[in-house]
């Protein structure tokens, strides 16, 4: 009994057990089909490139995992969600393709810019989007998702501008590496990783972690301590920024056309999501970036398992929207308290 | 001296009369010759927005508690869906399927206040998660669009005109035919809704709470008033009045689809704020609202007018505006503190 206490005390339990619970489903599902039990799990090499299941979550949740970099911090540093990142991802991918395109072309065989400038034009673009955000909330003392919902709206409305209303479709092969594949291995998968990796290092390697979760914890205290938490919690708004710029350009290339209706639709919820479901507190503080990035490759296994049972894309957000608020509910502070009540009463009922 | 000071709130809610009069004024002098001055455009806009008229009479109330509620959007496209799916597909009785989409809609508001009065949840959180809920219903009970046609009882409702008495504004159209101005069953059902709830909130002891709890929690709590009652209750009505805003809607647009509404949590969100209700709560009034509405509706009608500018002109509009009223508002709040 202790040990299991134990266990579920640690800070990655909760992902670690979701992401084992989905393969367990998974497995269920395979052996209750008649295929092999295992075939979740099996890697193969086709056409010159891995092939599974299981690259196919991490390939596709490269996007998820990228935001859940971002929305990590920005949870962590200001207690609230940035629900503009879906909306952002299309605005820069539209900003890219774009330029790369030309104005108004609706399909682009050569590029008409070096493709570095679309793709830094795109991403410093996302960056911006994020500093607009960080400037609401931090300077001008705005709660975060109401701030963050004006970019929800306008920044694919501009999206759309940007691309007079076409969808854009750039067939160049240059573009289609970033979400194509480099050698045999999936590119967003090493993206993802890299942005990771990155990130990580930045938290480790200097103080800015301990600084994020300082102000997350009490934004008064650490300014009289002598942070400036109105800077920390805009870095954190334009590194979400960027991540979502990124996020943006890597699915644009993926299908290699810049669909401003579609790309990025529903994404903050997968975001979200993966930050709660990483064990991260939605109230703000400590953090955990593993967690995170467990918990978007979670989601990704969710909607891959749900799409193979047969649920359609406008489908999946019902129980993707069922499990967050299960996640946010068990860790609500009132739940813990009746818990451990009823738990006491048990206790002295057992003498 | 008895002279009453003007505070920030009332100069919120003149800003926004004015910007609407403005507005308004604009649209008549440059599209006046595509029929802007008449006063049937006038009652179109009334007719367009009466079920954002609704919600946003809901989404005031929520907003006064302190809180937020984005999942509107989607349970209108759900009542749509069931009311398209139940007449079209089902062949029920139009009242019913209202009554039912009104239960619903209540039920769909207590789980939410449950969660966020309760459990003490972040209403974002909780709203979000409900709004995707919604849409992705909506696709598990009919993914295509749904026209109502058959339904004799609800064609003929949605079909009817209350025409302007003593022929107020009335014109010859081009072919001769005098044009008498009119409204439809939606707009008066969003007007008893506003009028009601201007009561409610100004002389209901609800009402009065809803203030209460969003100028404080501790002190309301400290008052003696059952502040998780209050918040719950707030978030029934507004998933009501969204449900009334619904059914407004549908008959509005006579079909439903998935992507029915989408953006109008923002919609309505903005005229709320553009009406002078704060976001912290505690300060807010429908009439306000109402103006908001009328304003994002105006922007709407003069992008339509135009004809050559893109839709999504109007949502960049409306963004705008609701960011310009939010930091409008933040900069009166770091005024009055600063005061103190």
């Amino acid at each position: 009994m202790n040990k299991l206490k134990k266990l579920t005390k640690q800070t990655l339990f909760l992902p670690i057990f979701c992401m084992l619970l989905v393969m367990l489903v998974n497995v269920i599902y395979d052996a209750a089909c008649g295929n092999f039990a295992f075939s979740f799990f099996s890697i193969s090499l086709r056409n010159g490139v891995l092939y599974g299941r299981l690259i196919d979550v991490l390939n596709r949740g490269s996007e998820v995992a990228i935001l859940a970099v971002g929305m990590t911090l920005v949870v962590s540093s200001s207690a609230g969600t940035d629900i503009s990142v879906g909306s952002v991802m299309s605005l820069s991918a539209a900003m890219c393709c774009m330029l790369l395109a030309g104005f108004g072309v609706s399909s682009a065989n050569e590029l008409q810019v070096p493709l570095v400038v679309g793709l830094l034009a795109g991403i410093f673009l996302g960056c911006v989007c994020g500093a607009f955000n960080g400037f609401l909330v931090a300077y001008l003392d705005i709660q975060p998702m109401v701030a963050t919902l004006i970019l929800f709206s306008a920044a694919r409305a501009v999206g759309l501008l940007l691309c007079n209303n076409l969808i854009v479709y750039i067939r160049d092969k240059s573009f289609k590496v970033l979400g194509g594949y480099l050698g045999f291995i999936p590119t967003p998968i090493i993206i993802a990783a890299v942005c990771v990796a990155v990130t990580t290092i930045l938290l480790k390697k200097t103080a800015l972690g301990l600084y994020i979760q300082s102000v997350g914890i009490n934004k008064k205290a650490s300014r009289i301590a002598g942070l400036n938490s109105r800077k920390i919690i805009l870095l954190c708004y334009i590194i979400c920024g960027l991540c979502a710029g990124i996020a943006g350009i890597v699915n644009a290339s993926r299908i290699s056309s810049a669909d401003t209706n579609n790309i990025g639709l529903n994404y903050e919820l997968d975001a979200i999501l993966a930050v709660a479901l990483g064990g991260n507190s939605l109230g703000g503080g400590k953090f955990n970036l593993a967690g995170s990035i467990i918990g978007a490759y979670t989601i990704q296994a969710i909607t891959t398992t749900l799409y193979a049972i047969g649920v359609s894309s406008d489908q999946a957000p019902v129980y993707k929207a069922v499990i967050v608020i299960i996640i946010v509910a068990v860790q609500a502070p009132p739940f813990k308290q009746y818990m451990s009540k009823r738990a006491a009463k048990r206790a002295l009922a057992r003498g | 001296m008895k002279k009453k000071s003007m505070n920030s709130n009332t100069v919120l809610l003149l800003i926004t009369i004015a910007l609407f009069v403005v507005m308004y004024a604009a649209g008549c002098v440059v599209y006046g010759d595509k029929g802007f001055t008449h006063l049937q455009t006038f009652l179109n806009i009334l007719i367009n927005n009466s079920g954002l008229l609704c919600v946003a009479c809901g989404m005031t109330c929520v907003m006064l508690t302190g809180g937020i509620d984005i999942s509107v959007g989607s349970l209108i496209a759900l009542d749509c869906m069931i009311l398209a799916v139940g007449m079209e597909h089902k062949g029920m009785n139009a009242a019913v399927l209202c009554i039912l989409v009104l239960l619903m809609g209540i039920v769909f508001g207590a789980v939410q206040g449950f969660f966020i009065g309760y459990l003490d949840i972040q209403p974002f959180i909780v709203t979000m998660a409900g709004m995707f809920f919604a849409r992705g219903m909506t696709a598990v009970i009919c993914s295509d669009q749904v026209s109502i046609r058959s339904n004799e009882l609800f064609v003929k409702l949605a079909n009817m005109k209350f025409q302007i008495p003593f022929e107020i504004g009335a014109y010859l159209n081009k072919k001769g035919k005098l044009q008498i101005p009119f409204v439809r069953i939606p707009v008066i059902i969003a007007l008893v809704v506003l009028v009601v709830i201007f009561l409610v909130l100004r002389y209901t002891k609800f009402g009065r709470s809803l203030y209460a709890v969003g100028g404080s929690e501790q002190s309301a709590a400290m008052m003696g008033l059952d502040v998780k009652k209050t918040k719950l209750k707030a978030y029934i009505l507004s998933s009501f009045l969204c449900s009334i805003g619904g059914i407004c809607f549908c008959m509005n647009t006579m079909s439903a689809s998935v992507a029915h509404a989408t953006g109008l949590e923002m919609d309505a969100i903005a005229s709320a704020v553009i009406g002078g209700t704060l976001l912290t709560g505690g300060v807010g009034n429908v009439v306000g609202s109402f103006f908001g509405v009328m304003i994002t509706g105006t922007i709407s009608t003069l992008v339509k007018t135009n004809g050559k500018l893109l839709s999504s002109w109007s949502n960049i509009a409306v963004a705008a505006l609701l960011c310009f009223f939010i930091v409008l508002q933040s900069i009166f709040a770091m005024v009055k503190s600063r005061k103190k």
